[in-house]
C-alpha cells in the first residue's frame, strides 16, 4: 500500500491505496466522489475525465501515485460558492444530457476545450469530443451547449 | 398564472432531473456503497462450445481476500430456477417454441464466449478477479455455431437438444394463399436479400448489481441497472425463486441509459442477490466494459429475403418475407417477441398491401442472446420495407417519392393484414413537411455541383411506421405474453398541497421527473417544483412494467391522467362540502375550486388541507385523505410515424461518406415537452447511423470468439461521425388514449437506417450495400460497379 495525496477540487487529501490503483478509483472509492464515471476499460470513452493541474486528463489513464502533488478538479469541484460553471448551466439550458452518464466527463473535456480554443465552431467541437462517448443525445445538444457556453464565456 | 403557463403541458421545460447530473450527485447503482459490502467477479467461458468436466476451486479460497466460490452446482443445490423468456411464440404446426435450459450459472455446458461458469466473492474487486484466475476449469471443447446462414443446415454444432437443427420456432403470419394469388397476377415482382446487423447496445453505464439480504427479516434488496425493477421482482420471485415477493425488495436508481438492455434479467443480479444471504453480506458488482461487449443482450441480427408484387401502375398487390432471427444460446426475457410480434406486424409500413405473408426462423447459435434494442423488431422491419420499397421504385422508373404516395394508407382506422389496426395518421403530411425541409427541389443542382468537385451525392427517404404504447394486455396475452403490459399509477397529495406522483415506468434519461410534472402541474394548477416523480422503487411503487417501447407516455401517462381524474373527483366533493354547495356546481380551474355563479372559491392547499384534517366530513361520503391509484390499459397499440431524408456526399476515391443532410419529421400526437422530445430523436438517429454506417457485432466463424469486444474493435458513433440534425412535426392525435400521445422514443432508431442506405445506393446508383457502410464497402462498390473498360 501506498498514500497518495493531492489536492482535489480545492482541499488536501490523502489516502492508503494499492500501488495499482488508478486516478479514478482513487477518486472514487477512496474520495467517494462518484461524479466521475467509469464507462470503459480501454480509456476511450471519457466519462472518467477530470482535471489534473488545469488539463483535461482520462482518469482511468493515469495511476493515483502519478497525481501525487497534483491540483486535481472533479465535476463536484466546478461549481463555485453555489453558482454553477456557464458550461453546466449551458448543458441544462441546451437539454445536452439525457441519462447524465457520460455527462461529467462531457462538461470536464468541454471546460478545458473552451480554455484551448476560445474561437470554437461546431466541426471544432465535434473533433474534440472525439474522446468522449455519448449514446443518449447523438450529440446536437451537446455541441450547441458547448458552442453557447463558449459564447457566454468569451 | 402566466409563471405556471410556462411549465405546463407543449412547453420546452429545463429539466428538473439535472441538476444532480451536472454536479456529479447522481446515484447510479455504482455509486451506491452498502455497509460492509463485499465484491463479486464473474469467471466467464473462454469457449463458444464447451463440456465442462470439472472445476476445481481449492486455490481461490486460499488466495487473500477471498469468502466464497460459488458454481452452478450450487444454485442447483439450492433448487434455483433458471432465467425465463416471458412470451411464447408458436410455430406453423401449432407446437411451441423449443426452449433450452437457462441456468444462472452453468451446470455441464458452456454456450457462448462470456457464458457465466462460476461467480467469486472477496473483500475488493481486485481480489476477486485475481482469485478468479486460480479457478480451474477443465473444459471439453466442442464444435460451435456462430453463422446465422448455416445454423440450421443438417451436420450443424447443435446448441441445445430441445431444438433439433437450432430452431426455436418456424413462426407465420399472414395469408399465404392469398400473397400467392396477388404474386400470381403482379406484372412485376421485386426481390431482395438483406442482412439486418447485429448491434451491441453500450448504454454508457454498465449494467451493475448489489444483492443484499436482511438476516433479521429475512428480506433481500437488490440494487439494479434496470428500466423495469417490479418486472426483475416477479421473475426473480415467481420463477427463479430466490425469495417470495413480498421478501424483495427490488431498487432501480438513476440509470445511465438502457435502450433495451437493461429491460431484461440476467445471471449477474441473480447470482449477487441469491449470494448475499450464503456470504451474509451486501455483494456488488459492477461489469467492465467488455463484460458488457460479451453479455448484454445484443440486438437486430437478420437474414431475409423479401418479394414485393405489383401491378402495372406500381400499386403493392403483396409481400412475402422469410427472415432467419438469431436468438443467441439462450432465450432472454423478450427475446421470442421481437423478431415476430414487434417485426412482422409492422412490415405493412404505410402501405395499403392486401395480401402479406411471413415467414420467421428463430434460431438459436453459440452467441450472446438477442433480445430487445432501441426500436426491438420494428427497425428490422422498416428496414426492409423501406429498402424494398425504393428498388421498387427505381425499378419501375417512379420517383420514390411519388412510389410511396401511391401506395400510401390514407383512410383510418386502417386494418392491416398483419395484426395491426392503425388508428390515425397523415403520412402525406409528414413526407410534404420533409421534402420542404430537405429542399428535394433543389437536390440535382446539388448533385450536379458535386460532381463538378468530383463527389457523388444521393438522396434517400424512409416513410417509417411503428406501433409503440406497449401494449393492451388483451391483445398481447393472445399473442402469447406472459404478462399483462398496462401500467400503473399513484397520485398522493399531501396535507401542504404538493403532490407525489408514484409511476411504474422507470426514466432512465427520458425525463420523467419533468414531462410527468409538466402533466400534473397543468391539471392541478400547481408548480413542478412542488410535484415529486417516484419510481424505481419495489418498496414504493406497488407494481408496474417498466419503460420500453416508447410506452411511458402513452401508457405511463395515461395511468396518471386516471388518477388525477380520481383526485379532481374527490378533490370536489370536498370542496363542495366546505363551501356547503352542491358536487356539480363545483368548478375546478387553475388551481382553484369554485361554485360556479358565486364568488365562493377555494385554493387547492386549502382543500387538500381540510382532505386531512377532515374535521366535520360526512363520513358515510368522504372518507379523509386524498390519494388515489390507477391501473390503465391502453385499448390499442399507438402508430407513430414519419418521413426521414437523408442527403449523402461520397468521395469516390476512399469512399469517405459525409452525411450532408438529415432531416426528421415525426408525427407523435400530443408533445409534452418539445425540447425532450427533440432529443429523444436525436440519439435515436444517431443510433441509426450507427448501424447504417459504423457498428456491427462479429464473431469468429471458426473459433466463435467475440471478435468485437471492446471500443476498439465496435465502432460507436462519435461526435464527428454524425451531423446537427434539421427536425420538423406534423400532428394526428392518437385516439386510443387520453392525452393523444404516441411515443417518441425509438422512431429515430427505427426509420433513420433505410434512409441513410437509399441515399448511399442512389450515391452509387448499385442495387444494395450491406449494413454497416463503411468506407471499405463503400470503396468496394464503386471499385465492382464501375465499367471495367478503361482498365482492360
Amino acid at each position: 500500500m501506498t498514500v497518495v495525496s493531492m489536492t482535489v477540487n480545492g482541499k488536501s487529501v490523502s489516502a492508503d491505496v494499492e500501488a495499482r490503483t488508478l486516478l479514478v478509483h482513487y477518486i472514487r472509492e477512496a474520495l467517494g466522489l462518484t461524479g466521475t464515471h467509469v464507462g470503459c476499460d480501454t480509456s476511450q470513452c471519457g466519462a472518467c475525465v477530470v482535471h489534473v493541474n488545469g488539463r483535461a486528463v482520462k482518469s482511468c489513464a493515469m495511476l493515483a501515485g502519478q497525481a501525487e502533488g497534483a491540483e486535481v478538479v472533479t465535476v463536484e469541484g466546478l461549481a463555485r460558492d453555489g453558482e454553477l460553471h456557464p458550461v453546466q448551466k449551458a448543458f441544462r439550458e441546451h437539454h445536452g444530457l439525457q441519462c447524465g452518464f457520460c455527462t461529467p466527463g462531457m462538461i470536464m473535456t468541454a471546460v478545458d476545450m473552451i480554455r484551448r480554443k476560445p474561437q470554437l465552431d461546431e466541426q471544432t467541437v465535434r473533433d474534440e469530443l472525439e474522446g468522449n462517448i455519448c449514446r443518449c443525445t447523438g450529440y446536437h445538444n451537446i455541441v450547441k451547449a458547448i458552442l453557447a457556453a463558449s459564447e457566454e464565456m468569451r | 398564472m402566466s409563471d405556471l403557463s410556462e411549465q405546463g403541458v407543449g412547453k420546452p421545460v429545463r429539466r428538473k432531473e439535472d441538476f444532480r447530473f451536472i454536479t456529479g450527485n447522481g446515484h447510479y447503482t455504482d455509486d451506491i456503497s452498502r455497509p460492509h459490502q463485499t465484491h463479486g467477479y464473474f469467471l466467464r467461458s473462454p469457449h463458444a462450445h464447451a463440456k465442462i468436466r470439472s472445476i476445481d476451486t481449492k486455490a481461490v479460497l486460499a488466495a487473500p481476500g477471498v469468502l466464497a466460490i460459488f458454481t452452478g452446482k450450487d444454485i442447483a443445490a439450492d433448487k434455483l430456477g433458471g432465467l425465463i423468456c416471458g412470451w411464447t411464440v408458436h410455430s406453423k404446426d401449432g407446437s411451441a417454441m423449443k426452449v433450452g435450459p437457462h441456468p444462472v450459472l452453468a451446470l455441464d455446458t458452456v454456450r457462448y464466449v462470456g457464458d457465466h461458469v462460476a461467480l467469486v466473492v472477496a473483500e475488493t474487486h481486485e481480489e476477486a478477479k485475481s482469485a478468479a484466475e486460480l479457478i480451474e476449469v477443465d473444459y471439453e471443447e466442442l464444435p460451435a455455431i456462430v453463422s446465422l446462414a448455416d445454423c440450421e443446415k443438417p451436420g450443424a454444432p447443435q446448441v441445445h437438444p430441445e431444438a433439433p437443427h437450432n430452431i426455436c420456432f418456424e413462426w407465420e403470419l399472414g395469408n399465404k394463399a392469398e400473397t400467392e394469388a396477388a404474386f400470381a397476377r403482379a406484372t412485376k415482382v421485386v426481390k431482395i436479400d438483406l442482412v439486418n446487423n447485429r448491434l451491441i447496445p453500450n448504454a454508457m453505464e454498465p449494467r451493475a448489481a448489489i444483492g443484499e439480504y436482511d438476516k433479521g427479516t429475512g428480506g433481500y434488496t437488490l440494487h439494479t441497472t434496470s428500466q423495469n425493477p417490479h418486472v426483475a421482482r416477479l421473475v426473480l420471485s415467481a420463477f427463479v425463486g430466490v425469495a417470495p415477493e413480498h421478501k424483495l425488495r427490488v431498487i432501480a436508481p438513476d440509470v445511465g441509459g438502457g435502450f433495451g438492455s437493461k429491460i431484461f434479467i440476467y445471471a449477474e443480479e441473480t447470482a449477487c442477490v441469491w449470494a448475499a444471504a450464503k456470504v451474509g453480506r451486501p455483494i456488488k458488482w459492477t461489469a467492465e466494459r467488455s463484460e458488457s461487449f460479451m453479455s448484454d443482450a445484443h440486438g437486430r441480427d437478420h437474414l431475409s429475403h423479401a418479394e414485393l408484387a405489383l401491378d402495372a401502375n406500381g400499386k403493392i398487390l403483396g409481400l412475402r418475407v422469410k427472415t432467419i432471427a438469431n436468438l443467441g444460446a439462450y432465450l432472454s426475457t423478450f427475446s421470442a417477441a421481437v423478431p415476430t410480434y414487434l417485426y412482422g406486424t409492422l412490415l405493412s409500413g404505410q402501405y395499403d398491401i392486401p395480401a402479406i405473408y411471413v415467414e420467421v426462423d428463430g434460431v438459436y447459435t453459440h452467441t450472446a442472446p438477442v433480445d430487445a434494442y432501441r426500436g426491438a423488431g420494428r427497425p428490422e422491419a422498416t428496414f426492409l420495407i423501406e429498402r424494398i420499397v425504393e428498388t421498387a421504385a427505381r425499378e419501375t422508373g417512379l420517383d420514390p417519392a411519388e412510389f410511396r404516395r401511391r401506395n400510401f394508407i390514407r383512410a383510418f382506422p386502417h386494418q392491416t393484414p398483419v395484426i395491426m389496426n392503425y388508428d390515425a395518421g397523415n403520412y402525406d403530411a409528414s413526407l410534404d413537411k420533409a421534402m420542404e425541409i430537405a429542399d428535394v427541389k433543389g437536390f440535382a443542382v446539388r448533385k450536379a455541383e458535386a460532381a463538378r468537385r468530383g463527389k457523388l451525392r444521393g438522396l434517400g427517404y424512409s416513410t417509417y411506421i411503428e406501433a409503440c404504447g406497449i401494449a393492451p394486455s388483451a391483445a398481447v396475452g393472445s399473442l402469447g405474453a406472459g404478462v399483462g403490459l398496462w401500467e400503473s399509477a399513484e397520485v398522493r397529495v399531501n396535507p401542504t398541497g404538493n403532490v407525489e406522483v408514484l409511476t411504474g415506468s422507470h426514466s432512465h434519461g427520458q425525463g420523467h421527473e419533468t414531462t410527468f410534472a409538466q402533466l400534473v402541474s397543468s391539471r392541478l394548477g400547481i408548480p413542478i417544483d412542488q410535484i415529486e416523480i417516484v419510481h424505481g422503487d419495489t418498496d414504493k411503487v406497488q407494481f408496474g412494467m417498466g419503460t420500453y417501447g416508447s410506452r411511458s407516455g402513452a401508457v405511463g401517462m395515461s395511468a396518471i391522467v386516471k388518477a388525477l381524474d380520481k383526485v379532481e373527483a374527490k378533490a370536489k366533493k370536498i370542496a363542495a362540502h366546505l363551501m356547503e354547495a352542491a358536487v356539480e356546481d363545483v368548478v375546478f380551474q387553475e388551481g382553484r375550486f369554485t361554485v360556479q355563479g358565486t364568488d365562493k372559491s377555494l385554493a387547492w392547499a386549502e382543500v387538500t388541507l381540510a382532505a386531512y384534517t377532515a374535521h366535520g366530513f360526512p363520513s358515510s361520503e368522504i372518507e379523509p385523505g386524498l390519494k388515489e391509484t390507477s391501473f390503465y390499459d391502453p385499448s390499442n397499440f399507438t402508430f407513430p410515424a414519419g418521413c426521414h431524408i437523408c442527403e449523402v456526399e461520397i468521395d469516390p476515391e476512399t469512399g469517405v461518406l459525409d452525411i450532408a443532410n438529415f432531416v426528421a419529421v415525426d408525427d407523435f400526437g400530443t408533445i409534452i415537452n418539445p425540447m425532450i422530445v427533440e432529443g429523444q430523436v436525436h440519439g435515436g438517429i444517431a443510433q441509426g447511423v450507427g448501424q447504417a454506417l459504423l457498428e456491427l457485432g462479429v464473431y469468429d466463424n471458426d473459433s466463435g470468439q467475440l471478435v468485437t469486444g471492446s471500443f476498439m474493435d465496435y465502432c460507436m458513433p462519435r461526435a464527428d461521425n454524425v451531423p446537427s440534425f434539421r427536425l420538423g412535426f406534423t400532428k394526428t392525435e392518437c385516439p386510443s388514449n387520453p392525452l393523444g400521445m404516441k411515443g417518441c422514443g425509438e422512431a429515430g432508431a427505427i426509420a433513420s437506417p433505410p434512409a441513410i442506405i437509399n441515399a448511399i445506393t442512389d450515391a452509387l446508383g448499385i442495387r444494395d450495400i450491406e449494413m454497416p457502410a463503411t468506407p471499405a464497402r463503400i470503396w468496394k462498390a464503386i471499385q465492382s460497379s464501375r465499367p471495367r473498360a478503361a482498365a482492360e
